[in-house]
């Protein structure tokens, strides 16, 4: 596909999505939160990781506009060094959940018959696990290090994008140019990947920013039970942990990251459910 | 002239639906032992009413349905056994124009991106000249050169199918398919798009396989003409034999019901009842005598021999079988 046919689908779904208010606030917020991640080390006022005994527990005042935790250490910045971890894990795992599952539907899809059946089989299995309980299951086998729990978290969501990817690729499977391009003697990875994919790509960037903020979620659970990434780096899961022992004297500790956790995830819900309406082809003309 | 094309004997049956853990399975037999042959330079043309097996036909012949039995000879080699590898060569030989010129290009490249693709990947042409040789066949199907920097969307069906048409050129085939090429245009449109496909015919000498439910224009750019029902060739010759003087009763319904553009000409209406039947359960003997106003007792019983009638060929009770069948009229 050109960047120009890419351009030009985009700036059309963000024109469709921008007039939706609560589409747009969605996108900017979400936007805010991927900036001030990718710019923590500038923002955040104070070292995340730095500890300091007077500080214990202490309320949020002028200097440490959120508190700070059990250890002295300022919850603004660990909170902003968090998100860096949690957009990273969230992001990752979703890149290759999209790029596993979608390849998978769309194998499905086209070639159909015996390959569909199997694929789509251990796919419904894989979907019959609830995803905190998926994730858990793999990072207890593989162990819990960043990478793992990326695996982890990729692998609660190969199966909805497989699904996603597979009924339209039966849809413009059954179209012309699909057809025209085995007269032309294209091969079937190529009708796939320059014919197939570009035509069902809304579909599954749409799925993926709703399944962020799941991929998030599931982090920040995996991280709260003590299975995510290990201390003391910051995460916004493992600091509600952190913080759960204190809850009635210090709440603080607690809330501000679990605000950062729903914030994110509401913005990316709106921004998908946007995104959603914006692809869907009943709304297309308004 | 020389044969390029020679369909033998194909047949085709679809598994449609299948019933719990695969155990009822509808069959449907959408080709039932066709044959006929395309000369080079010539155009042959298919006619039947939808459903009748005649784009299966064309699709069988490019391999886009695998055909389950006869054989698809290419200038004398079987297209039908043909390996991967050749196939893929001989692909550059035999191209397809689609009916919904809105379906059969992608909506996500340019027009530009939908030719050059066939002709870097076959080696027609090479990253250098690929554009000038876009521009070259945009001009012979009548599109101007900026026409490569747009999408589908941007054009009219007309110009759609005209696109089509180059891209189906982009190859520089011998064959081509056209399966109802005009029949989703405007009617001052399909003028248009057929006075383009007879020009390439000339200037090319292409051969075509024109697929089309439109006895009219059947007749205006063909030679020879298959008529099908239900899966099977019912009678087959040249152009003027056929629509001039049709043989078989369902031939001769479809003329009488396709308009004369003659104010004088005398209205005869061959009668033809009811719908086609179904090609999941065809009738029993002749698959036409449902709806057939000549239809004898034989023909509820027996499926017609295929009789030679001077030039040409009809499977019909109604005419002496070789030899000497005691049921010919």
């Amino acid at each position: 596909m050109s960047a120009i046919a890419a351009e030009t689908r985009l700036s059309r779904l963000g024109r469709l999505m921008w007039r939706r208010k609560a589409a747009s606030v969605g996108a900017i917020v979400t936007l805010l939160v991927i900036v001030s991640a990718i710019l923590a080390p500038w923002l955040a006022p104070y070292d995340p990781n730095e500890q300091n005994i007077l500080l214990n527990l202490a309320p949020p005042s002028d200097e440490y506009l959120l508190g700070n935790d059990t250890y002295g250490r300022d919850i603004l910045s660990r909170i902003l060094w968090g998100g860096r971890v949690s957009l990273f894990v969230g992001v990752s795992s979703i890149a290759i959940a999209m790029i596993v599952g979608g390849l998978l539907g769309i194998i499905a899809g086209y070639v159909g018959g015996r390959t569909d059946r199997v694929i789509m089989a251990v796919m419904d299995v894989l979907l019959s696990f609830p995803s905190l309980v998926m994730g858990l299951l793999v990072v207890a086998v593989l162990g819990p290090t960043l990478t793992n729990l990326i695996i982890a978290i990729a692998f609660t969501a190969i199966a909805p994008f497989a699904r996603i990817a597979r009924a339209p690729t039966m849809a413009v499977k059954q179209r012309d140019f699909v057809e025209a391009g085995r007269a032309l003697g294209f091969s079937d990875l190529r009708i796939m990947l320059v014919h197939i994919l570009p035509n069902i790509m809304d579909e599954i960037l749409v799925l993926a920013s709703l399944w962020l903020a799941t991929a998030i979620r599931t982090e920040a659970s995996l991280s709260f039970i003590g299975l995510g990434v290990r201390p003391p780096t910051a995460t916004w899961g493992g600091m509600i942990r952190d913080g759960f022992e204190n809850m009635l004297d210090a709440p603080w500790l607690v809330l501000f990251p679990s605000l950062a956790i729903l914030i994110i995830m509401v913005a990316l819900n709106l921004l998908g459910d946007g995104l959603r309406d914006a692809t869907d082809p009943k709304l297309r003309h308004e | 002239m020389t044969t390029l094309l020679d369909v033998k004997n194909v047949s085709k049956t679809f598994v449609v639906g299948k019933g719990f853990m695969g155990s009822r399975k509808a069959k449907l037999q959408a080709l039932h032992d066709i044959s006929f042959s395309v000369g080079e330079g010539e155009s042959f043309g298919i006619v039947g009413e939808s459903g009748c097996g005649k784009s299966t036909a064309g699709r069988s012949i490019l391999r886009l349905v695998e055909p389950d039995a006869g054989q698809v000879f290419y200038q004398g080699e079987d297209l039908l056994t043909a390996n991967r590898k050749r196939m893929r060569a001989l692909r550059r030989e035999i191209q397809i124009i689609f009916q919904d010129p809105y379906a059969s290009l992608n909506p996500r490249l340019t027009i530009g991106r939908t030719l050059a693709e066939p002709m870097l990947l076959h080696g027609v042409a090479t990253r250098r000249d690929v554009e000038e040789k876009i521009q070259s066949v945009l001009a012979e199907v009548g599109l101007p050169p900026q026409a490569m920097q747009k999408y589908p969307h941007e054009f009219s069906g007309g110009q759609r199918q005209r696109i089509g048409i180059a891209r189906a050129l982009a190859l520089d085939p011998r064959l081509i398919i056209a399966d109802e090429p005009v029949s989703a245009l405007d009617v001052s449109i399909q003028a248009q798009v057929l006075q383009l496909m007879e020009k390439l015919q000339r200037t090319r000498r292409l051969s075509f396989v024109f697929i089309s439910h439109d006895l009219g224009v059947v007749r205006h750019f063909c030679r020879q003409v298959a008529v099908m029902y239900l899966g099977r060739i019912v009678e087959k010759g040249s152009v003027n034999d056929v629509f001039e003087e049709p043989l078989h009763p369902y031939t001769q319904a479809l003329r009488a019901a396709s308009p004369v553009p003659d104010p004088r000409a005398k209205i005869t209406v061959a009668k033809i009842e009811g719908d086609a039947a179904s090609a999941m359960s065809p009738p029993s003997g002749c698959h036409f005598h449902p709806r057939c106003p000549k239809a004898m007792d034989i023909c509820r019983r027996e499926y017609p021999a295929w009789r030679e009638v001077g030039h040409r060929g009809v499977a019909c009770h109604l005419y002496p079988a070789k030899a000497g069948d005691a049921h010919a009229a």
